[in-house]
């Protein structure tokens, strides 16, 4: 009996020296992409290539669904808020939780499993059937070549995504309000312009997609270079680019509002 | 993909966000009431500022002058300094009026400058010196309650 314990007591050891040693084996990666970032900074025509991938192509899911998020806040909004007679202020709602809150993380989340799944599964792929290594013997580093152009496309997507899907939302709240219900179009406007500060909540907006950029690119692909060269072990870390990314998204999200608004 | 097309597309997604954040900031923020003609600054002392919040407008009939700066509570009167900054372009008489004002039933808070008939006008520091708190809705009620009282009395 006491054997069993003891073994469970070593698994548990075990899964916190590997969770420690993967974190820091991240941080090193995140580091030595940074530090050879130079050559794709260089070369801008591999960043534009990824570019193309990460960012054009998420551009659908990341219009249709700000449309479709600012339509149902501005139909929930009106209906609570026409119970007090101020519906004219559901321009100030739907613009303030897309800008504040909605455009950054939901775009991220979206980021993370359109754009982010695909890089890990990528370069997990490339490392599987051994390009990376075939690069390396060619003496064109990996991480230079593959990853960093990878890592900035995502970082430069992301926060034009997050504007993009919050502009697509607040037409939707427009069209919602104003054009089927009957909102007055003034008001809409102005009751959002004079309550949405730009250093307060765009620019703090815009900061935030900026770290989620950061956060759900870097674990992308060092998920995607980490990932067991199996077939199973490509799907393993695609999976957990999507878990962990979601959830530092939102982790990061609570931390950085707590900065940034406390006090208002 | 062509190369071409790749950057066309590219170039399109790039345009179609730095647009999206142009818009967020002139259409849906208040960009556009920083304009670089500067603000001055002026203090007014309030009894009681009742609901006013830093940022809250400053209006004179009605159009925004200004913006609330900073609001903070002296020991030496007990009362409340609020910071204004002021537009440049608009220039108020010294014996403006402020007072403290709600738009609606409901709505927020504001600041009221109703100008006077001073030669001179305020400077960049300068002190309010005629002002009107906010208004409290529960004095309000307990003054009209001891009016009815005393009203009553007299009969």
């Amino acid at each position: 009996m006491p054997k069993r314990i003891i073994a469970g007591i070593q698994k548990v050891g075990h899964r916190t020296i590997e969770g420690i040693r993967r974190l820091g084996h991240a941080t090193l990666f995140f580091l030595l992409v940074l530090l050879k970032s130079g050559t794709s900074l260089r070369r801008f025509n591999l960043v534009v290539r990824e570019l193309y991938y990460v960012g054009v192509l998420s551009l659908i899911i990341i219009v249709v669904s700000g449309l479709f998020v600012g339509m149902v806040l501005g139909l929930q909004g009106y209906e609570t808020l026409q119970k007090y007679g101020s519906e004219s202020a559901v321009g100030t709602l739907v613009a303030l939780s897309l800008v504040r809150e909605l455009g950054p993380v939901v775009a991220a989340l979206l980021f993370a499993s359109r754009a982010g799944s695909a890089i890990t599964a990528e370069i997990g792929l490339m490392k599987a059937t051994e390009q990376l290594s075939a690069m390396g013997m060619m003496a064109v580093d990996p991480v230079a070549r593959v990853v960093a152009p990878r890592f900035w496309a995502g970082v430069i997507s992301m926060p034009l995504l997050a504007a993009i899907f919050s502009v697509m939302g607040i037409f939707g709240g427009y069209l919602v309000a104003v054009v089927f219900i009957g909102v007055d179009a003034g008001s809409f406007w102005s009751q959002m312009q004079s309550n949405v500060d730009f250093r307060i909540d765009i620019l703090n907006g815009f900061i935030k997609s900026c770290f989620f950029g950061v956060a759900v690119t870097a674990i992308a692909v060092f998920e995607g270079y980490d990932s067991p060269p199996t077939a199973e072990g490509v799907s393993g870390a695609t999976t957990r680019t999507v878990v962990t990314s979601s959830l530092v998204i939102l982790g990061l999200d609570f931390i950085l509002t707590a900065f940034m608004f406390r006090g208002l | 993909m062509q190369r071409a097309t790749l950057d066309l597309w590219v170039g399109l997604f790039v345009l179609a966000g730095i647009g999206a954040l142009m818009i967020l900031s002139l259409k849906v923020g208040n960009l556009d009431t920083y304009n670089g003609s500067g603000t001055y600054v002026i203090k007014g002392n309030f009894e009681n500022i009742g609901g006013l919040k830093i940022r809250a407008p400053v209006k004179s009939s009605g159009v925004v002058v200004g913006r609330v700066a900073d609001i903070q509570f002296s020991t030496k009167t007990y009362d409340a300094i609020v910071t204004m900054n002021i537009e440049q372009r608009y220039q108020f008489p010294k014996d403006t009026f402020a007072s403290i004002l709600t738009s609606g039933l409901l709505g927020e808070q504001y600041i009221g400058l109703d100008a006077g008939g001073d030669e001179a006008m305020l400077k960049e520091g300068d002190t309010i010196m005629k002002t009107n708190s906010a208004m409290v809705l529960e004095e309000m009620i307990g003054r009209f309650l001891f009016d009815k009282a005393s009203e009553d009395d007299a009969f």
